[in-house]
């Protein structure tokens, strides 16, 4: 690169580094700064160490978010290998139907898990009339979780099936002709050349899981998420300090949770989150 | 390698796609084992459609049935039929190596370790590719990966060896070199063989046999000096080679059995004398091409006639020249269709 390539470089890059800065790290290091400001100082972000319920809540998080994640990719898998690769009357309506849970806001979707799953939801109502027992389980973690796939499965799908539609047929074929039983093919064949969506779509699920905070407001009469913690903190504890604290753990842990998805997945994709 | 081949019989094999494409008529056709059958005609003919239905990748329709030797393999899966596939696209795994490829089928049927090692040593040697053992798929180029997507195939000792195409994403001169290769290979290794392709030299220099398709139909099978001499249809004559035609009334000296449309080849026609001449054409274009000179006349008929010439000296567009079909020349394609 030639010396006299960087003023008009840095020009290019400066719209972009205005917005990083002022949107992204100026915030951030603030956060940061907050966090200390506590009663306990730099020891705020000793919490998750110190606090029994902030360590809860973090785990309980990360394994939420890790279920629903997998979850979404095995269902989303399956799905959307079959809606590319089968034709069938309304097809195409069924796939755009799968883009509407996108629009909602995590409130609609707490709200849908309630109807379906809540006191007088139509879970309960049938196992009601069966057995006599009412089921219920939307203000619990299998609710969140419900809500969770709920809203991750349209986002992984797209890209599933995205992936999905680019599969060179031969490639199974060939492998079918050496031999290869159908579930040889899957692990041999397609799930190496979905890799880059599952890893994609995962991060985003996975990011979006942990800090998924409308959903979880709705539902949570007994759960303790950490976005959760952080607003009780906020707004009925004043723990202004503490909220900032537990927000850049949570940011961090996400980013090192991701981070360590993409090393173990070999290096040839970025987790786009 | 193979002392006990496979010889494939199809017996009225159909394919009706399911939006209601017809891709194949009933075929019936018999390969003999150790035999190299290429399957040659336009896209849309239904070769690869065929191919498809010997793999197993596609049903016959119902009542069609495929044998391998006496065994029926109608109902059983592509993964059963220990056939060997290479594609147009390579279609080699991206996420392994090259001796990894190579040692798929043989990892599926679960040889030792040891073996497996032996039997890619021993295909990367006879593929001439040992250097690229441990390369991964995307550095390879076209010729290398086709070497690599033929070892693999034939790796697992299959009884049947399907090519699709495989030659057709290749650059001209590599084509030529792998066509050689493949041809010494399919010989050495005397496995029954299919091959698809559109190419008639191809078919012509592979081919034990050759089946012209058309339209979903058989339109001749036989050698490739049957096919080309030969042809007992119209549409034969014309996909293969160049044929010259011209209505009988306009040729002097003819031989006594004639239709009443002469047709020929272009390397049949000789320049001679006048007395000695069948016909006499104008020279429309002429074309210097090395080793011949393609001469476009105008011989009186519909259409041009083509010849080619080994003259030295140039012709000139104008020129007035006797041609003389050779004796054998004469192509007819009511008599092959009723003795053959």
């Amino acid at each position: 690169m030639q010396s006299s390539e960087y003023p008009r470089l840095f020009l290019l890059i400066f719209p972009a580094a205005i917005i990083f800065i002022a949107f992204f790290a100026v915030p951030m290091a603030r956060l940061a700064v907050v966090g200390t400001t506590g009663e306990e100082g730099y020891a705020a972000y000793l919490s998750m160490a110190t606090t029994p319920r902030h360590f809860e809540s973090m785990v309980a998080t990360v394994l939420l978010s890790f279920g629903v994640t997998i979850t979404a990719l095995i269902i989303s898998t399956i799905a959307g290998l079959f809606l590319v690769r089968n034709s069938f009357f309304g097809r195409e309506t069924l796939i755009s139907m799968l883009t509407f849970p996108l629009a909602f806001p995590g409130v609609v979707i707490g709200f849908m898990v309630i109807l379906l799953a809540g006191r007088q939801g139509l879970v309960g109502t049938i196992t009601n009339a069966l057995s006599g027992d009412k089921l219920v389980f939307a203000y619990s973690m299998a609710g969140l979780f419900i809500g969770y796939l709920y809203f991750s499965i349209p986002r992984v799908i797209l890209t599933i099936m995205a992936a999905a539609e680019k599969l060179d047929t031969s490639l199974e074929e060939a492998a079918q002709s050496l031999g290869a039983s159908p579930w040889r093919v899957v692990c041999d064949v397609i799930l190496p050349a979905l890799k880059p969506g599952l890893i994609a779509s995962g991060a985003i699920c996975f990011a979006t899981s942990m800090g998924a905070f409308g959903t979880a407001f709705t539902l949570a009469t007994n759960i303790d998420v950490l976005p959760m913690t952080i607003y009780t903190e906020f707004t009925l504890n004043a723990n202004i300090a503490g909220a900032a604290s537990l927000s850049i753990i949570l940011g961090l842990v996400t980013w090192v949770a991701l981070f360590v998805a993409r090393s173990l997945s070999g290096s040839s994709v970025a987790a786009s989150a | 390698m193979n002392s006990n081949t496979t010889s494939i019989t199809l017996s009225s094999c159909a394919k009706t796609f399911n939006d209601g494409t017809r891709a194949l008529d009933p075929v019936n056709l018999k390969v003999e084992g150790g035999e190299t059958l290429v399957l040659l005609g336009p896209s849309g003919c239904g070769k690869t459609t065929l191919l498809r239905i010997i793999a197993g990748l596609e049903m016959p329709d119902f009542g069609g049935r495929v044998k391998f030797n006496d065994e029926d393999v109608t109902e059983s899966l592509v993964e059963n039929r220990n056939v060997g596939m290479v594609f147009q696209s390579y279609a080699l795994f991206p996420n392994m190596t090259v001796a990894k490829n190579i040692a798929y089928g043989l990892r599926v049927r679960k040889m030792a370790a040891a073996d497996v090692n032996a039997r890619v040593n021993e295909m990367l040697d006879m593929m001439h590719i040992s250097e690229l053992r441990n390369r991964r798929i995307d550095q390879l180029s076209g010729g290398q990966c086709q070497r690599v997507a033929l070892a693999r195939a034939i790796a697992v000792r299959p009884r049947v060896l399907l090519l699709d195409e495989p030659l057709t994403a290749l650059d001209a001169l590599l084509r030529d070199r792998l066509r050689v290769e493949i041809d010494t290979l399919l010989r050495s290794l005397a496995i029954t063989s299919i091959y698809v392709t559109h190419d008639q030299s191809e078919a012509m220099a592979l081919g034990d046999r050759i089946v012209v398709m058309s339209k979903g139909r058989i339109a001749q099978i036989g050698t490739p000096r049957d096919i080309y001499h030969r042809p007992t249809n119209e549409f034969v004559a014309d996909f293969i080679g160049t044929v010259n035609r011209l209505p009988a009334n306009l040729l002097a000296g003819l031989p006594k059995e004639h239709g009443a449309e002469v047709l020929f080849r272009p390397e049949d026609a000789e320049i001679v004398g006048v007395e000695d001449a069948h016909f006499v054409g104008r020279v429309n274009s002429s074309f210097f091409l090395g080793d011949r000179t393609r001469l476009i006349l105008d011989g009186g008929g519909e259409t041009p006639i083509v010849i080619e010439s080994t003259l030295r000296e140039s012709v000139e567009v104008g020129e007035e020249i006797p041609i003389r079909i050779r004796s054998d020349g004469f192509m007819s394609l009511d008599a092959g269709a009723g003795k053959s």
